[in-house]
Order: structure tokens, then C-alpha cells, then sequence
């Protein structure tokens, strides 16, 4: 089933749809919504526009309460003292901040940039030429096949995820038991035992990213490109890749958000024992910090959602000038 | 040239042979896992005591009305305000877009802490005002309406992309002139002429939000509830079996749900052309 913690499958429909949801390719009004705008009647009952609003209204409110109080109780909450704290809480301190990128907390956090750096490149390096393999296919059946296929496996991860691999390479699992892995060292219950669960779902993604660039790539390029002389080699140095650049940074990065934002796989898998921002943040808030730290967690969840925030302000930019190359 | 094009069939052989085993080997050893007997044998143990299996049904029912209802939700809300921002208020249409895109910038343990803090304040600032009972009422675990409330958060973005995408295929702002020109109210306009025309982005966007909701783990755990996913984390603590055999079922169901999607669409395509 999907792995709900990540924002992945969304942004991949993003990244699918060629970005078209920008403001900057607004479809041309038809010339009665334009009418309606410029000429509101008011008096008659607000007119079409305030009845608009009205319609508007459940879904303004839902997101006011649902995620604006939420937001809210990180802000405010990651500033101050928490209830259980000897002053009673509520006073302004920045201590839950500095405290969630001290000690564990920031090996935790370095954890989690460390490992999705990681599986964020080496799905990349591993994606791009799987996709081209299938871009370039002859089969219609089989790249149809792939994609579907892709299209199932970036949205499958969790606790079924989970499961899959310790069923497969976890101690008991059927291949461990059959190569005898564990004698040569190995364990899934590690950072590089979790690396190989997390790609899983992240090359699939990384094909879905990048198959619409590779699509994009026209043939008559290639071919200008071989009449003039060069080889595959310097086709691929100086013409393809240039012109994916933008398309494999922004995969890269949505990689990288997904990795660093995923929860229940590695819950499910390694518990706390591979330090995750994630995991911390899960146990903070099942209680396990010391008197008067409660508010930590939601430091801990500001400091995550500032990481996404960057990753996403390098993400949109490069979306949108990919989508400009390859239209 | 022969050769050079001997090669790029061989590199591409190598590449698809690696990851194809990659991503078969997970699946087979799964399968085989959730039958094998460690006596050397077979069993279909883990398959036919699902249904037994206790908490099975009670964390399945729970999470397919949790799915239920997050879908209602979703669509009541979303749906007016997109259809309202087509037709009377395009300056609505930025702020719906980014109101639905900032669900993406939170990680969902991000939103976990959010909610929990909210929650905190019930018992800190409420106690003695109506809102205290509001706070318990939405945590009841039978059915624990702070997790709707997250899962509508979560799908959000998913949902409006796939209704966006909908809507775009259909000129709404024609098809309502047509229909109010035609006698028709405002209603009638809505609910006989546009939604028809839009059933393909509201399945899609439907059936998003519920493999989103039967899959989530994040959220349900950290706040203690405990639907489908939850249950199958627990019950491999004891049985790792089932749960093996509960993961390659809901890998199954996936699947066929995006095949099935796949294929309305493509129907629907063909009898238009």
C-alpha cells in the first residue's frame, strides 16, 4: 500500500504533469468567468463571486483548523517551555531548538541527511539508466509493464515494506538462510541494510521522475550529434545531459525528501537502532524525554520541516525550468 | 556500428537483468516465506488463519471507515471549492493550489507533532470549556476522527492534482452555460452535468485517498489508534509469518486497484475517440 508518510507520489504526479499546475501556465479564462469577475453585481445576494467564496468556505476553515493550528503548535510550542517544566510552562526559550541539534538528536538528524543523501544517488545513478533502458525499448507492452510497475512500487513502502525484506534478507529470511549471509556479516538492521530496503522505492520513483525528460530527449539531436561526429560518449557529455540536468537534480531531490521524511519503514524494520530524525521525533513524542523537554519534539519537528522546505524551494525551481526545456 | 549497437543491447540486457533482480528476488523470497513450513515443505497456514487472526477484522474494518469517510470528506470540501474557483473566483484558484501543495512541505511526523501538540492543549488550557470535550471527542479510538482529519491533510495534494487534471479535460465553465441556459439551476447544472463529466478525476482522486489512508503507519501509531497498518506491525512482532503473507496481499490489491484505474481511463479514452 502507499507509504503515506512520504509526499512522494503527489510531487511525482507533479513532476509528471510537466508542472502545468504553475501559476505561471494559468489556462485562459473562457471570456464568461472574466465577465463574471470584472462585473461583480453586488447587492444580489454577494453575486456569483461571493457565493463562490461561500463554496470555498468549508475547505478555508477545514485547512485553517486542521493545519494551521497544528503549524501553529509547532511554532509557538518549539519557543517555549513546555507544561511539565518547573516554571510552568509557556515562557520563551530557545532551548528546544539548540537542544534538537545537540547530542543524539543531531547525530540522529545527521543520520537521516547521511542516509538519504546516499539513497537519493544512488537511485539517481541507478534510475537514469534503467529509464533510458525502458525509455528506448522497442516493446510498447514492456515499458507499459515497467511503468505500471514503477508506478506501484514508488508507492509501496511501510510497514508491508518492511516486512517484504526481513521476510527476504532479515535474519531468518529465505536468502540469508540460503547464502548463509549472516556469517559474512551481514544485517538488515543497519544503515546499510536499511540503504538497500529504502531503494526499493526510491529507483521506481526516480524512473518515474525522469522517464518524461528522457521521452523529451528528440531523436533528431542524437542524430545531429552523430553527423557532426560525436560519439555516444560526448552525445551523452555535452547534448543529453545538459539538457536533463535540471530533470536529474530535481529527481534527486525529491529522492532525497522522500528518504528523509519516511517513518514507518525504518519503524518497523530497526526501531530506533539506525539513528533517524524520524524515529527521535516518533519517540520524543511517545513520552521518552526527559521532565520539562516535552516540547522538544516539536523542535524537532520545525528543524524537519525547515530541511523539506529547502528541499522543496530547490525542487520547484528546477520543475519548473525542466518543464520549459521539454515541452 | 553493428558492434557498437551489439553493445547498447548488452548494457541494456545487464541493466534490466540487475534491477529486474533487484526487484523480483523481495517478492519470491516473501512468497515463499509466507509458505514455507521450515520443514522442508509448504503450508498455506498463514493464508487461510488470516480471518481468525485476532484484531485482523477490527483493524480492517477500522481503517476501511476511516477510508470511507476520509474520501467524503475530501470530496465534499474539495470539490465545491475547485468547481467555485472555475466558475465565479479565479483569484480563489492560486490559493486553493498552494493550499494544497503545503501539505507536500510537511513530513508526516512533522504534522504528527503538529496534531499532538494541539491535542496538548486540551488538557493544559481547556479543562473547563467546551472544547475540552471536543478534544476527547475526536480521539474516541473506536473511531478516532483526529486521524480523518490528518489523512484528509495527507491527501490533499493527490486529490486536487487528480481533480485538477480532471478538470482540465472538461471546459466546466461551457458545460454549466450550456446547462443553465438550458433551464437547469444551479444545482441541477452541478450535480447532472458537471460531476458526470468529472467521474474519472473523482475516482482517481478517490481511490488515491484510500490506498493512502489503508496504508498509512505514521500517524495512526504515534497517536496510539490502531488501524490495519498498525496491526500488521504488531501482529509480526508475534506472527511474522501472516504478516508477510498480509504484505504481499496488500502489494496484490495495490496493484490491481492502479491496473483497474488504468483500464477505466483508457476505456473511457477509447469511447470518446
Amino acid at each position: 500500500m502507499t507509504t503515506a508518510p512520504t509526499p512522494v507520489p503527489a510531487s511525482a504526479s507533479a513532476a509528471r504533469s510537466g508542472g502545468g499546475g504553475a501559476p505561471g501556465s494559468v489556462t485562459p479564462e473562457s471570456p464568461a468567468t472574466t465577465a463574471a469577475a470584472k462585473a461583480p453585481r453586488p447587492g444580489r445576494r454577494g453575486g456569483p463571486r461571493g457565493r463562490a467564496w461561500l463554496a470555498a468556505l468549508p475547505l478555508l476553515l477545514f485547512f485553517a483548523i486542521g493545519f494551521g493550528l497544528p503549524a501553529v503548535a509547532i511554532a509557538v510550542g518549539a519557543f517555549t517551555t513546555s507544561s511539565d517544566a518547573p516554571d510552568g510552562g509557556g515562557t520563551f526559550t530557545t532551548d528546544n531548538l539548540t537542544g534538537s541539534l545537540q547530542g543524539a538528536y543531531f547525530t540522529a538528524l545527521w543520520g537521516s541527511v547521511k542516509l538519504s543523501l546516499l539513497t537519493a544517488l544512488i537511485a539517481a545513478v541507478v534510475g537514469l539508466p534503467l529509464a533510458q533502458a525502458v525509455a528506448t525499448s522497442r516493446f510498447r507492452m514492456f515499458r507499459e509493464a515497467v511503468m505500471s510497475a514503477s508506478g506501484v512500487l514508488a508507492n509501496f513502502g511501510g510497514v508491508p515494506l518492511a516486512f517484504m525484506f526481513v521476510a527476504t534478507l532479515g535474519n531468518s529470511g529465505e536468502v540469508t538462510k540460503q547464502f548463509g549471509l549472516t556469517k559474512h556479516g551481514w544485517s538488515l538492521y543497519t544503515f546499510s541494510g536499511l540503504s538497500v530496503v529504502y531503494l526499493y522505492f526510491l529507483v521506481p520513483l526516480m524512473v518515474i521522475t525522469i522517464t518524461p525528460a528522457l521521452e523529451g530527449l528528440r531523436t533528431q539531436w542524437r542524430e545531429a550529434a552523430a553527423n557532426n561526429g560525436a560519439t555516444g560518449v560526448q552525445y551523452w557529455r555535452h547534448v543529453a545531459l545538459p539538457v536533463l540536468a535540471p530533470s536529474l537534480l530535481g529527481g534527486f531531490v525529491l529522492l532525497f525528501g522522500a528518504s528523509f521524511a519516511a517513518y514507518a519503514t525504518a519503524e518497523a524494520m530497526v526501531g530506533s537502532s539506525v539513528p533517524l530524525i524520524s524515529m527521535q521525533i516518533g519517540d520524543a513524542l511517545s513520552g521518552n524525554v526527559l521532565v520539562g523537554q516535552g516540547n522538544l519534539a516539536l523542535a524537532l519537528g520545525l528543524d524537519m520541516i525547515v530541511v523539506a522546505c529547502l528541499v522543496m524551494a530547490v525542487y520547484l525551481p528546477l520543475q519548473r525550468r525542466s518543464a520549459k526545456w521539454l515541452a | 556500428m553493428a558492434r557498437l549497437i551489439n553493445r547498447i543491447r548488452f548494457g541494456r540486457g545487464l541493466v534490466l537483468l540487475i534491477c529486474g533482480t533487484y526487484f523480483a528476488v523481495p517478492m519470491a523470497a516473501s512468497l515463499w516465506f509466507s509458505i514455507d513450513d521450515n520443514k522442508g515443505g509448504t503450508t498455506f497456514r498463514a493464508y487461510t488463519e488470516l480471518v481468525n487472526a485476532p484484531g485482523f477484522t477490527d483493524s480492517l474494518v477500522l481503517s476501511l471507515e476511516l477510508a470511507g469517510v476520509s474520501v467524503a470528506v475530501l470530496l465534499l470540501l474539495l470539490v465545491p471549492a475547485m468547481l467555485a474557483a472555475r466558475l465565479g473566483a479565479p483569484k480563489l484558484r492560486p490559493v486553493i493550489e498552494i493550499m494544497c501543495s503545503m501539505p507536500l512541505v510537511v513530513p508526516v511526523v512533522a504534522l504528527t507533532t503538529g496534531i499532538i501538540g494541539v491535542l496538548r492543549w486540551g488538557p493544559d488550557y481547556l479543562q473547563d470549556t467546551p472544547f475540552f470535550q471536543t478534544v476527547v471527542a475526536i480521539q474516541d479510538p473506536n473511531f478516532p476522527i483526529v486521524l480523518v482529519i490528518a489523512y484528509v491533510l495527507m491527501a490533499l495534494p493527490f486529490a486536487y492534482r487528480a481533480l485538477d487534471a480532471g478538470m482540465r479535460g472538461v471546459d466546466v465553465v461551457t458545460l454549466v452555460e450550456a446547462a443553465r441556459n438550458c433551464g437547469a439551476g444551479w444545482l441541477r447544472a452541478v450535480f447532472t452535468v458537471v460531476l458526470p463529466n468529472l467521474r474519472s478525476g473523482l475516482l482517481n482522486a478517490a481511490v488515491l485517498t484510500v490506498a493512502l489512508v489503508l496504508g498509512e503507519f505514521t500517524t495512526a501509531s504515534i497517536l496510539g489508534f490502531a488501524p490495519f497498518s498498525v496491526w500488521i506491525n504488531s501482529n509480526g512482532k508475534s506472527d511474522g509469518q501472516m504478516s508477510v503473507a498480509v504484505s504481499m496481499l496488500s502489494l496484490l490489491i495495490v496493484w490491481l486497484v492502479l491496473l483497474l484505474m488504468s483500464a477505466v481511463g483508457r476505456g473511457r479514452k477509447a469511447a470518446r475517440s
